[in-house]
């Protein structure tokens, strides 16, 4: 005596969000069962084991024939398959395109390719998230590229709008896609301790200042494909000009006398700051004049933490210290009667400002 | 000329990839109705084409619009080799043809392949232009209404009640013919689906023109059934009850409507304190008929002729229109029963005297629920069986062998209700079962008498109510007082002075068909009863098989009444309403399986209890082993009371805590049939000792039925069930529902099964699905399951398959004690509040996905109850509605499909329903070769379920609608072979599309309503 077909088919189409949450995070029938079990659905409601399995089969089967449906969720809205009330169709789309913070630190600024995806296994492995979850998120990341990839207008919002996503995870998406786009380099050692909101963060940054759709409406009308999520070329070349605030001798000690004056007598590691205000100087300057080179540009976070993080860490500098330093640094930067380029140094020193604030933490 | 059908293709989306070089479509449309098509020009390379077509135009005879669907197919263009079809659209245009119907259809339909399923969906406007045609020898019935619902529909009043109308189409099955040989599974299913949705245009048309006829204008509780014969053929039947309908002015509307939510009966139980009780005795009012022994069909041998799919021959079984009909028509028959009625019933009608209905063929209704004043008394289940070898060959020139069948069926329904003192047969339904060339048909009905003033012109009228009764007897208990004569009882029955009013005579126990009246007074509430048995059968052929299972139809009968009996005893219960009773043949086995609602009859007397006896009553284990089973059982009936709340009034008086102290009991007996009649009370006296009450173990299969008996798990807290409309004891409901379908399929692998081992299996099977249902609703408590509905099968040989449709409905636990009487205060109200608040929503962002503040009813609601309700389903139809249309200048607005609510029952609580739209009767087939793809048979099936709820919603969303009543999902036959990794499912479904309203704001709706469908077309 077997089962052979057991289905429930509600007129509006019912969903548990705790075995959704089992499928998403690539769970297989039996091992939801158990989990279901463990989570003590049972004891709460006089059941057997029996009718869990054929609920959360049932709840599978469902998830799977919606599953093509969220791939545009768009779609999701407007179709006559299933009869899902609006706030639980925000949901499904909510909770399918979460992803774990753990695998997307893995895969963040890596190309969105076949290759990466065959690495997914070790991925899995190294981050405990199941292979099935791995694949989805990834394939998530992937499909956004694509959509938002071939679209004008502001990144965010094409996401949110194609996407139907909340906000925030709009953003985080906006992040990745510009992570994929540059390539930014995340896996290395030193980079390890930075977490993926670290680097959604920086990325929002870079987005809002660093791009052609940053610059304003007037550019609206050129026929840029991607504004949000490439740099903005001419800004990169202004750069630079920024050279001339290291090679020129005058210019360094004329800095560097006006950031100590304005220091002095207010943090506790003045005389480190003092000691290394050349050598970060540079550190900062050449970071700016070499993102010309796509590869210094996939480089920017290591150096960043090489040249700026890692000195002032050594020299056990607070984050306060930090922004003070980074404050009027650039803000002396301005007195300076033979700089010119006020503008393009303001772009630059205001995302990297932020995005050291918030990647200097243990 | 009659009729100008127009038709304009807007525009398609998600269309599937036609076209794998380019990842495209180059899509267009055929537009076809009756033998005429229209094109409309290629959309290339687009899978969201924007055809927008000019208005296609058909002029037809309304003959033909009656019975012909609109068909729609959407078409990828191909230079270079023949076009790919990608799917189709029927569109029944019915609606349309009534004046107080639909007026446009206008939405997104589904485009469907009996093979792939849903691929994307198509706009379509459909409009009728109907020329006034007088000609009394038309054959067509337009502008006569449909309704599933099996109640006077809300908002209408019965003028007139004209009685039963019923008629049967056959056809040869195309699945069957030569052709099907040579052709794709896809041409052959779709001629089947093209056909079927003939013969039910066809089978509605002659249904209207007998209502015509008999001088009605609707057909209530109408209700159409295919039976699949195989290579016999295909015969669509239907049955209902003709009436004369007139709309209520909306004014009027709230307060004559009877409303199953908001009439509920006094449920104090305030009958006289001297109750005797009169128990034991079994009443046998289910009197089933004996089947009609095996008869040869003499077998023609002329072969079928050849088929041609565009004009199929479907051959009329019965003459009634004859003498009417202006073409000549071969091959008609003699054999027709309403031929014989339709004259004579005219000038009967004129007379209306009580004789009327009994000189009516039949005097059957479908209805199960009527207007006060219309049941006078009810006499019980009256039913019957036949078993039936169906022909190989059918011979058009050769009188209707189906209908002479059910005819004979329906004499013995009749002469049953006769015996029981009684002129009518009400809640009547017929089914059958087929396998392969063995047929059941059945028919059951509740033998009761009518009021005959209903069956005259204009007594309905509802300010007259007090005139109405020539029968003193009160109104509330007045249908459960006996019509046949005491004295001459055609049963064993133990019979007692009514509860309530003390004066007429009442059964011990009542079985019925119908829900419960709404005046009913019920004490504690009601549960779902069920009687499940499989019998095993030799396998057999021919006369031999269909003899065997007519001589176990008696045995399963009995059986199946005495589990009811005992349960219902269990309950403490006295009466069962809604009563359906199943059985099904396979081919080595037959299924039985009766569900029904049991209650306490305030008017009826306390039931005993159950008496086990043991065989030798010597033995000491035996003993003790007996005393243990009583005492369990006791116990069960104590717990049974407790749990739905029936403690009557009597019972506390008379201080009975164990539910049968024999000696008292015998006493008693005679003590209140010495009132009546000392025959009587002899009578009873020998009956005494076959009592099915009295439980005898003296073998095994007697164990298994105790067993069996106390297995039955009540439903958690929580939860309730019934297979009626609603739920006796529970008046409060919230607007949340869920209506659900639910397929199980067990195949036995044990070939050396035993009749018990089987019924085992078979109870299991039945009650893990209820538990099922309880988990799976667990979130939407307090809830009552209504109108469960389970139907077996046998499939194939080691096959059981239960399909089940239902609705979970919310109620207000605080309150569910009591009706709260003042609500129609509260509502008043609290409309003026709701009119406010409309504009409100308006202007609010319609994108906004919080749920509707539930504004349900004006009945004093907790927030707690509108969560609940917004984790069902949104509660107000309409505020969607609006919102949609708000939604719709959005591209990616949340929301942009009409929510359409599903319920098989007749309302939706907390709303009113302010227009009937058409009858939906949809029919599908579908079919895979990629079964394991597709995930299996549930895989298979539960998408193809979907797909049905999908299309039945689209259709009615284009009609204007916002919800479906009286849904039922009529047959769910599946095939499947999966070593060759293939099924096939057949589903037909019916309802009634409504635009509904909540209860409190009723006057702005109707113009929203109205407007829906433009506001579809537009999107």
């Amino acid at each position: 005596m077997a089962v052979e077909l057991d289905v429930f088919v509600g007129n509006t189409t019912i969903m548990d969000e705790e075995v959704y949450q089992l499928w998403l995070d690539g769970y297989t029938v039996n091992d939801a069962v158990r989990a279901r079990m463990e989570g003590g659905v049972l004891d709460e409601f006089d059941a057997t084991a029996d009718v869990l399995l054929s609920d959360t089969m049932d709840q599978y089967r469902t998830f799977q024939m919606c599953e093509r449906l969220l791939h545009s969720p768009a779609k999701l809205a407007n179709q006559l398959l299933f009869q899902i009330p609006p706030h639980r169709q925000t949901m499904l789309i909510e909770r399918y395109y979460a992803f774990d913070d753990v695998f997307v630190r893995e895969v963040l600024g890596k190309k969105l390719s076949k290759g990466t995806k065959k690495d997914l296994d070790d991925i899995s492995a190294k981050t405990g998230v199941t292979l099935k979850s791995c694949r989805r998120q990834f394939d998530n990341f992937k499909r956004i590229f694509k959509v938002v990839e071939e679209l004008k207008g502001p990144l965010v919002e094409n996401i949110r709008q194609h996407f139907l996503l909340s906000d925030k995870l709009a953003r985080d998406y906006a992040a990745i896609v510009f992570f994929a786009n540059n390539r930014f380099e995340t896996g290395k050692k030193k980079l390890q301790y930075i977490t993926f909101q670290d680097f959604a963060f920086c990325a929002g940054q870079l987005i809002n200042n660093w791009t052609v759709g940053a610059v304003g409406e007037g550019l609206w009308l050129l026929p840029l494909a991607n504004m949000d999520v490439d740099l903005d070329k001419e800004f990169l070349q202004e750069l630079k000009e920024l050279k001339v605030l290291i090679t020129d001798k005058d210019l360094l000690d004329q800095h560097k006398s006006l950031v100590c004056t304005a220091l002095r007598g207010k943090t506790k590691a003045f005389n480190e700051m003092e000691a290394n205000f050349k050598n970060l100087s540079r550190g900062l300057v050449n970071i700016a004049t070499k993102l010309t080179n796509t590869k210094d540009v996939r480089d920017f976070f290591i150096d960043l933490v090489e040249k700026f993080i890692e000195p002032c860490r050594s020299d056990r500098w607070t984050a306060a210290d930090v922004k003070l330093y980074l404050t009027h640094y650039t803000n002396s930067a301005h007195i300076l009667d033979t700089f010119k380029h006020q503008v393009v140094w303001d772009r630059y020193m205001g995302v990297i400002k932020s995005c050291i604030f918030k990647m200097y933490h243990d | 000329m009659p009729g100008k059908l127009k038709a304009k293709i807007v525009a398609g989306r998600h269309l599937p990839v036609m076209d794998r070089a380019s990842d495209l479509t180059d899509a267009f449309v055929e537009v076809k109705f009756g033998n005429t098509t229209f094109k409309t020009d290629v959309c290339p390379k687009s899978l969201n084409p924007q055809w927008n077509s000019e208005w296609f135009k058909f002029e037809v005879d309304d003959e033909d619009l009656q019975d012909e669907p609109l068909q729609i197919t959407v078409l990828d263009h191909d230079t270079y080799s023949a076009n790919d079809a990608i799917g189709k659209v029927y569109i029944d245009i019915d609606p349309l043809l009534c004046t107080e119907a639909a007026s446009i259809i206008s939405g997104w339909f589904p485009i469907y392949d009996t093979i792939h399923g849903i691929r994307g969906e198509i706009n379509v406007l459909v409009k009728v232009e109907l020329f006034n045609d007088l000609n009394r020898f038309r054959q067509s019935s337009c502008g006569v209404k449909f309704f599933c619902t099996t109640s006077i529909p809300y908002s209408y009043r019965a003028v007139m009640v004209h009685g039963f109308v019923e008629e049967l189409v056959v056809n040869e099955d195309p699945e069957y013919q030569w052709i099907d040989r040579i052709r794709t599974p896809r041409a052959s299913n779709e001629a089947r689906q093209r056909l079927i949705s003939l013969m039910s245009g066809e089978l509605q048309r002659k249904i209207g023109l007998k209502v015509l006829e008999m001088g009605g204008n609707a057909v209530v509780g109408y209700l159409q059934c295919f039976d699949l014969e195989g290579e016999s053929g295909l015969v669509v039947r239907a049955i209902g009850t003709a009436c004369t309908l007139e709309k209520f002015s909306s004014g009027s509307a709230s307060i004559t409507c009877p409303h199953p939510s908001t009439a509920p009966p006094s449920n104090a139980c305030n009958s006289p304190k001297d109750g005797k009780e009169l128990v034991f005795g079994e009443e046998l009012p289910l009197s089933s008929g004996p089947p009609t022994p095996f008869r040869a069909l003499p077998s023609s041998s002329s072969s079928p002729p050849p088929f041609s799919p565009s004009k199929p021959c479907s051959r009329q079984s019965s003459s009634s229109d004859t003498d009417l009909s202006l073409t000549p028509k071969t091959g008609m028959g003699s054999g027709g029963s309403a031929g014989k009625e339709a004259g004579p019933l005219k000038t009967l009608l004129r007379q209306q005297t009580q004789t009327t209905l009994e000189q009516r063929e039949f005097p059957f209704f479908t209805l199960t629920s009527f207007p006060p004043g219309f049941l006078v008394h009810v006499g019980g289940v009256v039913s019957a069986r036949s078993v039936k070898l169906l022909d190989r060959i059918h011979n058009p020139d050769e009188p209707e062998t189906r209908d002479a069948w059910w005819e004979e069926i329906r004499q013995e329904i009749k002469s049953h209700a006769k015996a029981l003192g009684c002129h009518a047969v009400v809640g009547y339904s017929e089914n059958t079962s087929i396998c392969e060339e063995v047929c059941i048909l059945s028919a059951s009905g509740t033998a009761a008498i009518l009021n005959p003033r209903y069956m005259r012109e204009g007594c309905l009228d509802v300010g007259s109510i007090d005139h109405r009764f020539d029968d003193p007897s009160p109104p509330n208990c007045g249908f459960c007082h006996i019509p046949y004569d005491e004295l001459n009882m055609p049963f064993p029955a133990q019979l007692a002075y009514c509860y309530q009013c003390r004066r007429q005579k009442v059964p011990d126990v009542l079985f019925t068909t119908i829900d419960l009246p709404a005046e009913a007074a019920v004490t504690g509430k009601g549960c779902l009863i069920q009687a499940r048995l499989c019998r095993l059968k030799k396998k057999a052929q021919g006369e031999v098989n269909a003899t065997a299972i007519s001589n176990l139809l008696p045995f399963m009968e009995y059986e199946l009444h005495t589990q009811l009996m005992n349960k219902l005893k269990l309950r403490s219960m006295n009466a069962l309403f809604g009563l359906h009773i199943q059985i099904s043949v396979g081919e080595n086995m037959l299924l039985g399986l009766a569900s029904a609602t049991g209650v306490y009859l305030t008017a009826l007397p306390a039931p005993g209890g159950i008496q086990i006896a043991g065989k030798t009553p010597g033995d000491l284990n035996n003993e003790q082993h007996v005393a243990a089973i009583q005492k369990r059982i006791n116990d069960a009936i104590a717990k049974n009371k407790e749990l739905y709340q029936i403690n009557p009034p009597e019972l506390t008086d008379e201080g009975v805590g164990s539910p049968i102290p024999e000696p008292r009991q015998r006493s008693r007996i005679f003590r209140s049939h010495s009132e009546s009649s000392d025959e009587l009370s002899e009578l009873d006296l020998s009956h005494g000792k076959k009592d099915a009450f009295v439980l005898e173990i003296d073998d095994t299969d007697a164990v298994e039925d105790i067993h069996s008996l106390l297995t039955d798990a009540p439903p958690p807290a929580g939860f309730h069930s019934c297979s009626t409309e609603t739920m006796p004891g529970i008046y409060n409901w919230t607007s949340g529902i869920q209506m659900f379908t639910s397929v199980r399929v067990l195949r036995l692998n044990n070939t050396n099964l035993t009749n018990q081992g089987l019924n085992k299996i078979f109870t299991d099977l039945c009650e893990n699905l209820l538990k099922s249902f309880y988990f799976k609703l667990r979130s939407t408590v307090p809830c009552c399951l209504c109108h469960l509905n389970f139907t077996v099968a046998v499939p194939e040989e080691e096959l059981v398959q239960v399909s089940v449709t239902a609705v979970a409905m919310t109620f207000d636990k605080d309150q569910n004690q009591e009706k709260p009487p003042e609500k129609a205060t509260t509502k008043g109200g609290s409309e003026t509040e709701d009119q406010l608040q409309f504009p409100l929503e308006l202007s609010a962002d319609s994108s906004s996905t919080s749920p509707q503040p539930s504004k349900i009813s004006g009945v004093a609601e907790n927030t707690i109850v509108s969560t609940r309700v917004s984790s069902l389903e949104h509660c107000s139809p309409l505020p969607e509605g609006r919102s949609r249309s708000l939604c719709s200048s959005r591209s990616f607005g949340v929301g942009s499909v009409t929510m359409v609510k599903m319920t098989p029952l007749s309302f939706l609580p907390g709303t009113r329903i302010i227009k009937y739209l058409g009858i939906i009767n949809m029919f599908f087939i579908r079919e895979t070769t990629s079964l394991r793809e597709e995930g299996g048979v549930s895989g298979f099936l539960h998408s193809f379920i979907a797909e049905v709820f999908a299309m039945v919603r689209a259709h009615v969303a284009a009609l204007g609608g916002n919800a479906v009543v009286s849904y039922s999902m009529k047959d769910c036959v599946l095939m499947e072979n999966p070593n060759k990794n293939q099924a096939q499912c057949l589903i037909n479904v019916s309802g009634d599309a409504v635009i509904c309203v909540r209860e409190t704001d009723q006057e702005q709706t109707t113009n929203t309503g109205q407007t829906c469908g433009t506001i579809d077309g537009a999107t």
